[in-house]
């Protein structure tokens, strides 16, 4: 599958990006969060700048 | 804030019993919290490459709106936090989404934002479709252009031709379109089932999401 049939898969799971700004910090510190939020995963594979302030508060805790 | 205190770790019951303390006890604690937010934002734009892009004074600037911005979003919701986690963590969330309106205001000003031209060439471009294998997605790409000019509302096609087409960072769009980024993500969300769904019909690709 090239990235433009990637783009045009959509998950059902998907949470969108406001139930995952909702719970960003709750899941940035779960050490199973996938698992326990797969709408929330589902949707930082495919949302770059969700994915990009989870990755900045990964740093943002880490660096603390 | 509905967390009690026998939930919370040591360092969140200071904070909330810092902020939620009468007069001078809070601002010190607002003030304290207020340069953590700040070296966070610096933080999280040196992370980003924003030092590349933007001149000293104006990233001054950004970031301390960015951390005044994020300060008083928490003062509004601190009744909100549940200690579902640390409070640093729930605080610092609000300095990244700030970090994020505020560099896509950015680009919305150094670069304006247009919602009216299709950049169909820099389509495979975009999506690193290989020159030398045209022949695999030229098909696809045509019936994809074909399915944008007849499937789409007037407002799925400028979202589409915005970010898909013309590479224009969401949060720009959000700017430029004064509204969330979750309306957007949903209105392009939709676009590509109504897409995928069109281009399965036609043969183009499986049903399957």
């Amino acid at each position: 599958m090239n990235e433009l049939e990637r783009f045009l898969t959509t998950d059902p799971q998907d949470s969108l990006c406001g139930q995952t700004m909702e719970i960003l910090h709750v899941f940035v510190e779960e050490t199973d969060a996938a698992a326990l939020h797969p709408g929330v995963a589902a949707h930082l594979e495919s949302c770059p700048p969700c994915a990009e302030d989870c990755e900045g508060l990964r740093a943002a805790v880490r660096d603390d | 804030m509905s967390a009690t205190a026998a939930t919370l770790d040591p360092e969140t019951s200071r904070w909330l019993r810092a902020l939620c303390a009468d007069g001078a006890e809070r601002e010190s604690g607002y003030a304290r919290l207020h340069a953590r937010l700040l070296r966070t934002v610096y933080g999280e734009l040196h992370r980003r490459g924003a030092h590349s892009r933007i001149a000293g004074p104006e990233l001054e600037d950004l970031a301390h709106e960015a951390a005044a911005d994020a300060l008083v979003s928490i003062r509004r919701r601190l009744p909100e936090f549940r200690g579902e986690s640390r409070f640093t963590t729930w605080a610092y969330k609000f300095a990244i989404f700030e970090v994020s309106a505020k560099l896509g205001r950015h680009y919305r000003r150094a670069q304006p934002v247009s919602l009216d031209a299709e950049e169909w060439d820099r389509l495979p471009g975009n999506f690193n479709l290989d020159p030398a294998r045209q022949n695999e997605w030229r098909e696809l790409v045509a019936a994809l252009r074909e399915a944008v000019d007849t499937s789409l509302s007037e407002h799925q096609r400028r979202v589409f031709a915005a970010i898909v087409l013309n590479a224009v960072p969401l949060d720009a769009l959000v700017q430029e379109l004064g509204t969330n980024r979750n309306a957007i993500y949903k209105t392009l969300y939709d676009v590509r089932r109504k897409l995928r769904a069109r281009l399965a019909a036609d043969g183009h690709l499986t049903g399957d999401e």
